[in-house]
């Protein structure tokens, strides 16, 4: 019982991650039909402008932690949200139009860029970032036959789960009640008709990468710290299990992607736990083939859910 | 003709389909305060015409003036900022949106201050809507449908209100309602409005001035009165019972 309270606390965590990335996926598919799949890398270059930002801000002297995690996720989030337009602008926008495959191909394109961009600025060796938030609470101990065995929330597993679950609820409100995300859902249901009440449909676009790239640079930050090393090719495994998660939610729907995230990340953890390490991504790919197999609009993905 | 108190003039515009032509050269005029009415066979042009003034396909050729300005290259959104709103062919309502927000996207580009009170206006020109508010825009019937289309091209407080066979689908009594909203509007807030139908007789009867449209080309135009008139238009478009 304890082992598995431990196991879900850790799977919602890595789960929180998937479902950032995830969103990003879903959003993009929602509005242009395009599976982005630089959009794993995107998050990689967020985890990458997370270190350097926080190297950058000790560097510079300030010591209080909680301080300098807030500046290095609103840097991240800025830069990201950059790269994040700019692939746009630069890849997909002067494609749109064009028959259905081209943008997927640049897409895998850009993925290739960003991945040895990095590699060729940053290297190829992991970069470490010794762990920064320690200690914890203990829920519940309990006795088994070889000795106790506690139940831990780490204090980093609080702030990424609580950031997580406030960014998400903060982006449902935007999503469903302001204008701005009004704008998105007319463009995602009738691009057409969003232009002729006066929408600008491509300002919108560019907006929906910006979003997406600024919640991944929260993940790629998140897992900077969970796992305190990255490097330049984390982006294509995170990548393709926040897909999964994003398929599995239903791709183009909003909650289905915070779900799936969320089943994704428990379904690995609780795989590596009473299973197998070595194949816990074969678990999440086998999950991706059922599912569009069986069940190709996902468990959200019902043409009545509110979609982004 | 003079162009001086017009809010609309089309001088010469075509428009292509990749290598299709729709329009041949139109030229029409829709002045302050005027509804004029465009008709034509099916696959004449009128659609393309409506989605031509507001860029989307834009005109290969020719000039589209909108209140002094030419809006023949301007982007799709940037017309509509000017005081252009349309309610399109099939009437495009946002399926997943409540009737609400549909209302609000007609809305968004005017300032919130006047919300309250153009929601209340539409709502007793369409009291259908209030009662459906709440309810998804893809699950409305068609008149529905089409009454919110009216509405939510409202709400944006336009000065030239396209309007794409406004009564398509419609049952009568509807057809008949709609009508006289349109004339309330232009007679008791001076709206222009440039209507294309299919229900030539009521069109031309409900309109100052009217075009007749035949293969992307304008073959006459006139007062509704001298239109219902034609021999042309009379054969073409109101034979087998309009009245
Ligand atoms: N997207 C398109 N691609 C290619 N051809 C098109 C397209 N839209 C319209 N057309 C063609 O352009 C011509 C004019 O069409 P349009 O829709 O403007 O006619 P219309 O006068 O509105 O007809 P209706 O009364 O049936 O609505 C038709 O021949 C039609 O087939
Ligand atoms: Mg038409």
């Amino acid at each position: 019982m304890e082992y598995f309270l431990q196991q879900l606390i850790n799977g919602l965590t890595l789960g929180s991650i998937y479902g950032l990335i995830a969103i990003g996926y879903t959003m993009v598919y929602g509005i242009i039909g395009m599976i982005n799949f630089a959009h794993g890398d995107i998050f990689m270059v967020g985890s990458f402008i997370a270190l350097a930002t926080f190297l950058a801000l000790v560097a510079l002297g300030i010591s209080a932690l909680p301080l300098i995690l807030f500046i290095t996720l609103l840097v991240s989030m800025l830069f990201t949200s950059a790269w994040g337009w700019t692939v746009e602008r630069l890849a997909y926008r002067p494609l749109r139009g064009s028959f259905r495959l081209a943008p997927l191909i640049t897409a895998i394109g850009m993925s290739i860029v960003l991945q040895n961009f990095v590699q060729i600025t940053q290297g190829a060796r992991v970069k470490p970032l010794p762990p920064q938030i320690q200690g914890g609470v203990t829920l519940m101990e309990g006795v088994t036959e070889n000795g106790t065995i506690a139940v831990q929330l780490s204090y980093m597993q609080m702030i990424i789960i609580a950031t997580t679950l406030a960014l998400m609820i903060g982006f449902s409100l935007l999503i469903s009640k302001t204008s701005l995300g009004r704008s998105q859902r007319a463009c995602e249901q009738d691009q057409k008709m969003a232009a002729l009440l006066g929408v600008n449909v491509d300002r919108t676009i560019s907006l929906t990468f910006v979003m997406g790239a600024a919640l991944a640079a929260v993940a790629g930050f998140m897992f900077l710290l969970l796992y305190g090393v990255i490097d330049f090719y984390i982006g294509f495994l995170a990548g393709v299990k926040a897909f999964t998660a994003a398929v599995l939610g239903g791709i183009g729907s909003l909650p289905g992607a915070m779900l799936g995230g969320l089943l994704i990340g428990l379904i690995e953890v609780f795989w590596s736990g009473y299973f197998s390490v070595e194949y816990k991504d074969v678990a999440a790919f086998s999950i991706l083939v059922i599912v569009l197999i069986f069940m190709p609009s996902g468990l959200l993905g019902k043409p009545e859910v509110e979609k982004v | 003709m003079s162009t001086e108190q017009n809010l609309l003039t089309i001088r010469g515009v075509e428009t292509y389909y990749g290598k299709i032509v729709a329009l041949r050269g139109v030229d029409v005029d829709v002045k302050k305060g005027e509804i004029v009415t465009l008709i034509g066979a099916n696959g004449a042009g009128k659609s393309t015409l409506m989605m031509t003034i507001c860029g989307s396909p834009r005109a290969r050729t020719g000039e589209i003036v909108f209140d002094g300005q030419d809006i023949s290259r301007t982007p799709t959104h940037e017309i509509i900022r000017m005081g252009i709103a349309q309610s399109p062919e099939g009437r495009r309502i946002f399926p997943r949106m409540s009737v609400m927000e549909n209302l609000q996207m007609g809305a968004q580009l005017v300032d919130d201050k006047h919300f309250d009170d153009d929601l209340k206006r539409v709502f007793d020109l369409f009291p259908r809507l209030k009662e459906r508010a709440n309810q998804r825009g893809g699950t409305l019937s068609g008149g529905e449908q089409q009454m919110l289309a009216i509405a939510r091209a409202l709400m944006s407080r336009p000065k030239l209100l396209l309007l794409d066979e406004p009564s398509l689908g419609l049952a009568p009594l509807i057809v008949k309602q709609i009508f006289e909203i349109i004339k309330e509007l232009n007679s008791n807030e001076g709206l222009t409005v440039f209507l294309v139908e299919q229900n030539a007789f009521h069109a031309l009867k409900l309109a100052h001035r009217g075009y007749v449209m035949v293969n992307g080309n304008i073959t006459m135009s006139g007062t509704g009165a001298e239109l219902l008139k034609r021999d042309e238009v009379r054969a073409a478009y109101l034979e087998g019972g309009a009245h």
